[in-house]
């Protein structure tokens, strides 16, 4: 930073030379510094998604320029899959699950743990552990957990007298298994925005609260938690546009089965789209998905105030 | 009213209980890796009988892993260095430069905040190929990075507002040109903000499943995810090896985690700014 010491330097008489600067700079470090981002985003982010409403007029198979227009076939055929109303049933509980199971869990964890102590900084760091590891990864771990042979629930429940059962392999409990296993994986990454929001809350507020006879629950209820609402509205909409995305866990632990009975959108689109080269139809499968993101998203900055600005 | 060290008790036993949970599947892991199958059928849970590292050393010494982790490896360092160097040269523009349209470019740009990944990845799949990339590191490379544009551009255009405004005016006086100082001064100035990003977009990169599983057919050039997939493939009911498998690719991603949570927290609350 000693290079700084120049501006002791009179700026007077100087005013030119900074105009003149700005100037010639300006338009090459436009020309320069803009295009590389503008290009990379356009091309792999605007181009496909408008790509995907075009594709989705046709049944294509992704080889030669589609040319079999079918104009709304595609969206009638997905309405009129039953796989495809699983898929987005499977999707809108996996958005439930995470509202009202994952963000009350951690938000009480994060009240239990956002003082720094040594103690609580462990937990903190061993309930996001999950949320770092990659989806396949924990996808494979919990297979084995939930597996029917091998797995810690089959041996639980020998151990209480009773017959294993194949979770994943199973239509009533596949599903609910995963949605377990998607609690577990992100619930420290949103008790964690709370833990951040948790330690901005001033201490005198909460310590009044306290002095005037308020108990740890009438505290948290009505003096943290309401501070922090800006927060927990930020996490909600993470956790819903995580849950329209859920694909990775999926793949390992079921893989869409048993039956086609744990499919979500993008396990939907993937198998019935990309897998069989149904290129229109899986890009209708993703015009729904988009038009989803979009539609919660405004839906839910409209409803919640302003949101979003992580 | 309860006493304070009930309410403790309580609390630590609570908290204790939800570790418990989080890790007991990750343990379970790590030990199953030295378990033969049969063992782990009668005993899934617990330590081993003997820790036989067999299933671990046999896959160290398999080409394929390493392999697989160096592809993982080349593609996150390449997706993290041209994220944050074009995602900063943007950033740079909006934060210093007015010109007309910049709210609509910026916006422009921001969109890709809304858009969930997903939706694009069969016409991502068809242009990689139009392109000529597939089975090639840029297939993942390229996608990515323009995936993680939108939120490092609205992080760092955030961090270079607030750099101090009298710097630029007297790099200016001295005639430093806008590219210059954006190289010399505003990049050195916001190593907090750059590493924060990078973390992420690593972990993002590393992480990554659904984009390699659709681009990338040739094993050769396999992400570990692909790699851990294909290994489970080929050793569907052997539950040790697989464990060993997956324990020995989670080990570099706690590691890597323990360090960079002091670095990010660091980069967050630390140093900053003041020169």
């Amino acid at each position: 930073m000693t290079t700084l010491d120049r501006t002791a330097v009179p700026r007077r008489g100087n005013a030119d030379r900074v105009k003149k600067g700005l100037v010639s700079g300006k338009f090459t470090a436009l020309l320069i510094l803009l295009p590389p981002a503008l290009i990379l985003f356009s091309l792999f982010v605007i181009l496909p998604l408008a790509d995907a409403v075009y594709y989705s007029g046709f049944s294509w198979n992704g080889y030669g320029a589609p040319s079999d227009f079918v104009g709304a076939q595609n969206y009638q055929r997905l309405l009129d899959h039953s796989v495809f109303h699983t898929a987005l049933w499977n999707t809108a509980k996996l958005i439930l699950v995470s509202l009202l199971i994952q963000m009350p869990l951690a938000l009480g964890l994060a009240l239990l743990v956002y003082r720094k102590t040594p103690t609580n900084t462990l937990f903190r760091l061993v309930f996001f552990l999950p949320y770092i590891l990659a989806e396949v990864a924990a996808g494979l771990i919990w297979s084995f957990v939930f597996d029917g042979d091998y797995g810690i629930t089959s041996s639980l429940l020998h151990a209480m007298g009773q017959e294993s059962v194949y979770v994943l392999a199973d239509h009533q409990w596949a599903f609910p298994a995963i949605m377990t296993v998607i609690v577990w994986k992100y619930f420290g990454f949103h008790m964690m925005i709370y833990i951040a929001a948790l330690q901005g809350v001033p201490k005198d507020l909460v310590e009044a609260a306290k002095l005037e006879g308020a108990k740890p629950r009438q505290v948290a209820l009505f003096v943290q938690i309401p501070l922090i609402k800006h927060a927990i509205v930020v996490s909600g909409f993470f956790a819903i546009i995580g849950s329209l995305q859920i694909f990775d866990i999926i793949i390992p632990m079921t893989n869409g089965g048993p039956s086609n009975s744990t499919h979500t959108i993008v396990t939907y689109l993937y198998s019935f789209g990309l897998s069989r080269l149904n290129i229109g139809f899986g890009s209708a499968a993703a015009v729904v998905l988009f038009v989803l993101a979009i539609g919660i998203a405004f839906f839910y900055q409209r409803t919640t105030g302003k949101g979003s600005k992580a | 009213m309860k006493s304070i060290t009930t309410r403790n008790t309580l609390r630590v036993i609570i908290l204790i209980v939800v570790a418990s949970i989080v890790i007991g599947p990750l343990l379970a892991a790590f030990f199953g890796g030295f378990k033969g199958n049969s063992e782990l059928r009668t005993n899934p849970l617990w330590l081993p009988d003997s820790w036989d590292a067999g299933n671990y050393i046999g896959i160290l010494l398999d080409g394929n892993f390493w392999r697989y982790l160096g592809n993982s490896f080349f593609i996150s360092l390449m997706t993290v260095f041209l994220t944050l160097v074009v995602g900063a040269a943007a950033a740079y523009v909006f934060s210093q430069i007015r010109f007309f349209g910049a709210k609509m470019i910026l916006s422009y740009l921001l969109l890709g905040l809304m858009f969930p990944f997903a939706a694009a990845i069969l016409p991502l799949f068809i242009k990689v190929r139009d392109l000529g990339l597939l089975d090639t590191y840029w297939a993942v490379i390229l996608p990515q990075t323009a995936f993680g544009l939108s939120l490092a551009i609205l992080l760092f255009k955030a961090f270079f507002d607030q750099l101090p405004k009298e710097l630029f005016e007297a790099a200016y006086v001295d005639g430093c040109s806008y590219l210059r100082f954006f190289w010399s001064f505003t990049l050195p100035l916001s190593t907090p903000i750059l590493a924060t990003v990078g973390v992420f977009v690593f972990v993002q990169s590393w992480n990554n499943f659904l984009l390699p599983l659709v681009v990338l057919n040739d094993r050769s050039i396999y992400t570990w995810p692909l790699g851990m997939m294909q290994f489970q493939g080929e050793y569907l009911t052997q539950w040790n090896m697989i464990l060993a498998f997956v324990t020995l690719t989670i080990i570099p991603a706690v590691i890597f985690f323990l360090a960079a949570q002091k670095y990010i927290v660091a980069g967050l609350t630390g140093g900053s700014v003041k020169g």
